[in-house]
């Protein structure tokens, strides 16, 4: 009887962390691999891997938000299908459908372009680099997280971030100088 | 210029909402666990029972198959809310195949 008190409670814990969590990870997973196709694939294999380990990681985590763990699973499976594939991820902002519709005002064009120019610049950044943006921006996670689902300490990731952005705002500089 | 930049990538790297037939997807993932491990049980002969050395593997197929089964749960919870979209993806069936083979390796151990 206890046994089955306990797989309930872990399910329903499970419920709860698949409903809280399933856009950070097909969020995290678009952005890293840059179609939908693909995203819903890395997305439901991330789920099916955190449903077969979930008991250990809450036992593990002593509280402590499971996002971080989620989205390291999304990253261990997204490193693995770039080495399957031998390819870099390209973001494609015509079906991220992030934007606005366009209303056709020079303003609007003008941004569109510059978040255009943006989500190329990530793209080529370096894949830790990338990565911290994605989780910071897309996801919302604040140093800590971010941290943990990068293996890293805090204080590293505090600079990872800063010189992603910092590299982003020269590359932006750059490419504003050459047009 | 890095407020901006910061401005900027708020900007480009907005959330983006999973797809409805996503839940579909999971929903088979779990349903082919279950079905796996339930065929794993149906084939064992109950003779093989007697030795305890035997015992290990349809016990792996029960957790299996129980494991599985309680991912309905959560998937099923979702989909009460959202409409049923048809979906075939070839991903799918590789992903559940990989996953169905790892099981068959833990069992065969």
């Amino acid at each position: 009887m206890e046994a089955t008190a306990d797989k309930e409670r872990l399910d329903r814990d499970f419920t709860e962390l698949y409903r809280t969590h399933l856009r950070d990870v097909y969020s995290y997973a678009y952005y890293r691999v840059g179609n939908h196709h693909d995203a819903e694939d890395l997305t439901e294999q991330t789920f099916l891997q955190a449903y077969r380990h979930f008991e250990r990681a809450q036992r593990e985590s002593d509280g402590r938000p499971l996002r971080p763990w989620l989205i390291r699973i999304a990253h261990n499976l997204a490193a693995n299908f770039y080495r399957d594939r031998s390819r870099r991820p390209v973001t494609q902002l015509e079906d991220a459908s992030v934007l606005h519709e366009p209303h056709g005002t020079e303003q609007l064009v003008e941004e569109r372009e510059e978040v255009k120019e943006v989500l190329e610049g990530v793209s080529k950044l370096p894949d830790d680099r990338r990565e911290a943006l994605i989780m910071r921006f897309a996801l919302d996670m604040d140093n800590r997280e971010i941290a943990r689902a990068l293996g890293r300490s805090e204080g590293a990731t505090k600079v990872l971030i800063h010189r992603a952005i910092k590299q982003l705002e020269e590359s932006l500089e750059e490419d504003g100088g050459d047009e | 210029m890095s407020d901006r930049v910061e401005q900027l990538l708020r900007s480009a790297l907005v959330p983006v909402e999973p797809p409805e037939a996503l839940s579909d997807r999971l929903e088979r993932g779990f349903l082919e666990l279950t079905e796996v491990a339930a065929a794993e049980l149906a084939d064992w002969e109950l003779s093989a029972m007697r030795d305890p050395r035997n015992w290990a593997r349809p016990v792996a197929a029960v957790v299996v198959g129980s494991v599985a089964a309680g991912g309905l749960v959560l998937v099923r919870a979702r989909q009460q809310q959202k409409k049923r979209h048809a979906t075939g993806l070839a991903a799918l069936e590789k992903s559940i195949r990989g996953v169905a083979d790892d099981i068959q390796k833990h069992l065969k151990r």
